[in-house]
């Protein structure tokens, strides 16, 4: 692997730029493997290189219907961040959180994290008090956030509407000063390179059509590329999940979503933080590049579409410009939407399912991305060792059978 | 702008409906001899289809539960009916 640096890139400069090599090798697949992994998108190729890096185990596959990073990995809004309600969500989001923070130097790739802050914003007085409630979850858990009032809300995000008929006047909210964005696709990337660099097969193009079970186990997966033999999957495909877990007759608690996303036209700085607005649901943070990216919540009708529908983008941008009527003189420059696994409770399902040899990564919904390098660190130790590790154990799919919900839904306000 | 079509109110926008639930599910009797699991799958189980579904969904502004049935990719609804023991 070529390794990145300030020097490689002078040194490279001097020649024109023309011994760069790609980041990661093209591979076909091999007739065996150690463990195959479906979905190349940042949770698999975090699988993968956590199984290589921390467990020793490389003669891995990453196969991937589409192109790496191309779902909702490439979809999203980049936001990172841990200030969720219960402990073993705190655990989960923190450890995500605490490898995104050490990431570009551990895959020696600029994942250009930006720790610049999230305010989660409130305009009731009821709000503030599930606010409340939330910053001080985070505090018992250990993680940084407090609660803020409507000073210096206002005073980190002047633009927003504070004049006297204000439909949703800030009366401040839960800050996470730890929490910011990351370039979403250089996580994809940089997992992918660093992943291949440890030998890992990155497999585009190649969609699984079948998994093979014989006496209770998984023992290959049919791809458009052929059979591959192996005992151990991982299944990390979002939306596409379900369908791949009923090639073992594995009935998974998902209804599939299109969740849309917006940028506008660049402008010059103006907004220096991640605000969500519980009020109206919309979320926005402005881009190195000027655009502000905006999302919001769900369409209301289950799809595979990666499309979005008009009714759900004018509650997002209707919402944005509540917040920021000076908004209103941007274009929109792009619109898009990726396929979501939404699970009742809003919290992720990690584990084995079905046959012997398979598990899951899946259930994210609409906070995936900030959820990648915990993801990846956790399906690696369930492929490795075949037991959960601590923190991915209150994830099992049989939390739905006990009972042991982690109601994220209505622990911590999320939009859906 | 989508219309989706109420049994008995028509033709109406997608923002008067609600999906309620994949339809076909049965609720396993009786309920001292079902197991966790099996419970757990009725209440929380789906096989969210690629393609064609048929699914459950309530008109909000009538109020009537129904089921549809759509394609979930292209988003093309080819029926709606009203549920078994319900009039037209």
């Amino acid at each position: 692997m070529q390794r990145y640096s300030a020097f490689s890139l002078l040194r490279h400069g001097l020649t024109g730029h023309r011994g760069w090599r790609p980041a990661w090798a093209k591979a076909r697949p091999r007739a065996a493997y150690d463990a195959v992994i479906v979905g190349g998108g940042g949770h698999g190729l975090a699988t993968a290189y956590y199984l290589a890096k921390n467990h020793g185990i490389s003669r891995v596959a990453v196969l991937e219907k589409g192109w790496i990073g191309g779902g909702n990995t490439g979809r999203n809004t980049t936001a990172v961040r841990s200030n969720y309600f219960y402990p073993e969500s705190v655990a989960l989001y923190d450890l995500s959180l605490r490898l995104y923070e050490r990431l570009s130097r551990a895959l020696n790739y600029n994942v250009m994290l930006s720790q610049r802050g999230m305010l989660i914003a409130a305009h009731t007085p009821a709000q503030m008090e599930i606010c409340a409630r939330i910053a001080n979850a985070m505090q018992l858990n250990g993680v940084d956030g407090h609660l803020m009032g409507a000073e210096e809300a206002v005073r980190r995000i002047p633009l927003l509407n504070q004049t006297a008929d204000a439909r949703f006047r800030c009366l401040g909210g839960v800050w996470q000063g730890r929490a910011g964005v990351a370039r979403h696709d250089a996580v994809a990337w940089g997992y992918a390179r660093a992943a291949s660099a440890l030998g890992v097969d990155i497999i585009e193009n190649c969609a699984v059509t079948g998994l093979d079970v014989q006496g209770g186990r998984i023992c290959g997966v049919d791809t458009t590329l052929g059979r591959i033999r192996t005992e151990r999957v991982g299944l990390a495909a979002a939306g596409a999940t379900p369908g791949l877990a009923a090639l073992t007759g594995v009935r998974l608690p998902i209804h599939t979503y299109a969740l849309q996303a917006f940028v506008s036209e660049p402008v010059k700085p103006m907004l220096d933080t991640v605000l969500l607005y519980l009020g109206t649901g919309t979320y926005v943070s402005q881009s190195d590049k000027g655009e502000l990216v905006i999302g919001g919540g769900l369409d209301r009708v289950p799809t595979h579409g990666q499309r979005g529908n008009l009714p759900a983008q004018e509650t997002v941008i209707s919402g944005l410009l509540e917040m920021f009527p000076a908004f209103a003189q941007l274009k929109l420059l792009r619109q898009w939407a990726g396929v979501v696994d939404v699970v009742p409770d809003s919290s992720p399902v990690i584990g084995p399912v079905g046959p012997g040899g398979l598990y899951v990564n899946c259930g994210w919904g609409t906070g995936g991305f900030k959820a990648i390098p915990a993801g990846g660190w956790l399906l690696a130790h369930l492929l490795a060792t075949g037991a959960h590790h601590e923190i991915s154990r209150p994830f099992d799919l049989d939390r739905f059978a006990r009972g042991r919900l982690i109601d994220e839904a209505a622990g911590s306000g999320i939009a859906h | 702008m989508q219309r989706f079509s109420c049994p008995f109110c028509g033709l109406r926008d997608e923002t008067e409906f609600h999906f309620a639930a994949e339809a076909g599910k049965h609720r396993p009797e009786p309920a001292p001899e079902v197991s966790d699991a099996d419970w757990a799958d009725y209440l929380f189980g789906n096989d969210a289809p690629r393609g064609p579904a048929r699914e459950v969904w309530v008109h909000l502004t009538c109020g009537e539960f129904f089921v549809m049935t759509r394609d979930t990719v292209t988003r093309e609804v080819l029926g709606s009916a009203a549920l078994p023991g319900r009039s037209q």
